[in-house]
This record gives C-alpha cells, structure tokens and sequence, in this order.
C-alpha cells in the first residue's frame, strides 16, 4: 500500500514540477508548484516526518508560494512572448543557453552514474525504535532549542536582514518620477 | 506489485526534482519562473536530507530541512524584491533585458 502511495506522489510531483518549468504563465507556474508541494507533503508522511510534511503546507505553500503568487499579480506579467518562446525550445536557443541545457544533461548523466554506484539500501522497518523517533515532533524541537539553538537563532537574524532588504530594494526611489507600479 | 521504495528511490526522485530545477534555471527566460525553479531545486535537496534522515533514524534531516527552508523563504523575500526593483526599471522579467550594471 505503501508503495503505491510513493509512485502516486512522486508522479504527481515529478509531472508538475515538469509543467512549473514548461509553463509559459508564470501564474500557472506557481499554482502548480504548489501541487509538487502537495506531492513532495505526501513524500514526508510517508517517510515518517509529520512535522515536514505540516511545515511543507503551511510555509511553503501557505507563505512563501502566497509571496510569489503576490508579486506576479503586482506586476501583472504576461505569458512570455512568442518570439521568445520560439528561442526558449531545446537545442535552438543561442548559445550560453544551449551550453546551460548541456550542463543540466551533464548533471542527470552524473547523478544516474553516482546511484548507480551505491548499494540498494532498504528502510529500517516502520514499526522500529527508530522510526518511531524520526517522527516526533517532541525530539525535533528539544534538538532544534539545544544542539541547533545558535544556528536557529541566527535564521531569526537572517530572516530580519532579508526582511528590512527586501523592503529597502523593493522601496520607491523618491528621487526618479515612476510609474504606476 | 510496485516495487518497494527503498532509500535509492527516493534519492533518485530527489535527483530528477533537482534536474528539472536546473533545467528550469538554463533554459527559462522569465525571472519569476527562474525563482521557482530554484525553489524546486530546494525542495528536491529537502527530499534527499528528510530520506537520508529517516534512513539514519535520526532527526538532524528533518531540521536541516527546516533551515533550509527559512533560507528559501529570505531567498524568495528578496529576490521577488529585486524582482520588482528590475521590473520598474524596464518593465520586463527577461533576464536578457537585463545587460548594464548602472543606469
């Protein structure tokens, strides 16, 4: 039963993921993104991290899509013209595109040869001790406030200084006459 | 009978999550899908650190992940602000547009 679940997520999450990239409205790009999420969610309760898969919704897909779907509204973008869509397809795009679209090839060739050299590794079994402690949520906090605690506090620092220059960049220059945006 | 996902399958997975990313980053000519694609790359890495984590049996996997995604959400902040910055200045998201360093 598990098994199907798995091929279920990850076709669901492999095809949308696939149409994020092929989309030519950036609007569908971010809902569909949001079903990769989906899938990826489903992905983290079957590997036993509940906690993932609740953080995965509610930031991911709650905040940070919501942030991304915002702006393309702001800037009320079009699909991507055709003239440049006709340049974006596989092998006739100019040429630091093409040497991008190798590269990206290159990758998947290493990434196959890089698996294939591992040995098949089975789960421990789900009823184990182990299993059983990855999907708490109680021991991923007490190592989140003592082994990680600087690290955590420092993503509050972080996430304070993309804030404030998030806001500085996005402000109105006063000294230039702007448009309506 | 689907076979069994053991921890190669859900690195392989993770593997194509990440290929697509990076696909999306070559080859794509609009900034705003160039963002998501390198949100896939991020979730396809959170894949890999929640699997290996659960291989382990431990939770270091789980919270690497965690960060990794507060890093993606300053990541989107900022660069959707960046975004918006460049798009007031040429009204266009093609990173083509995109060429001076000054202006």
């Amino acid at each position: 039963m598990d098994a199907l679940f798995f091929w279920v997520f990850a076709v669901v999450t492999i095809v949308a993921s696939l149409l994020v990239v092929g989309q030519r409205n950036p609007m569908y790009s971010v809902l569909l993104l949001i079903v990769s999420f989906v899938g990826l969610t489903g992905l983290y309760v079957l590997l036993n991290a509940p906690f993932m898969a609740a953080v995965q919704i509610i930031v991911y897909a709650g905040a940070i899509m919501v942030l991304f779907l915002f702006v393309v509204m702001l800037l009320n973008v079009r699909a991507e013209d055709a003239s440049e869509e006709a340049r974006t397809r596989l092998g006739i795009g100019p040429g630091p595109r093409r040497f991008g679209a190798v590269l990206a090839a290159v990758l998947a060739v290493e990434f196959i040869w890089a698996l294939r050299r591992i040995a098949v590794a089975p789960f421990a079994s789900p009823g184990g001790e182990a299993a059983e402690r990855t999907a708490s949520v109680q021991e991923i906090g007490l190592r989140l406030f003592r082994e990680y605690a600087f690290a955590f506090e420092a993503t509050s620092v972080l996430i304070l200084v993309a804030m404030v220059g998030a806001v500085i960049i996005a402000r109105k220059d006063p000294h230039r006459p702007s448009g309506d945006l | 009978m689907l076979p069994e996902p053991t921890l190669n399958t859900y690195l392989a997975l993770s593997a194509v999550l990440f290929c697509i990313g990076t696909v999306g980053v070559f080859l794509r000519r609009n900034l705003i899908t160039i963002l998501l694609s390198v949100e896939v790359m991020l979730n396809a890495v959170n894949l890999t650190f929640v699997a290996v984590g659960r291989f382990l049996g431990a939770v270091d996997g789980q919270i690497i992940a965690f960060f990794v995604m507060t890093v993606a959400a300053a990541e989107a902040a900022v660069g959707l602000a960046i975004l918006i910055a460049l798009f007031r200045h040429k009204a266009t998201l093609s990173p083509d547009a995109f060429t001076s360093l000054k202006w």
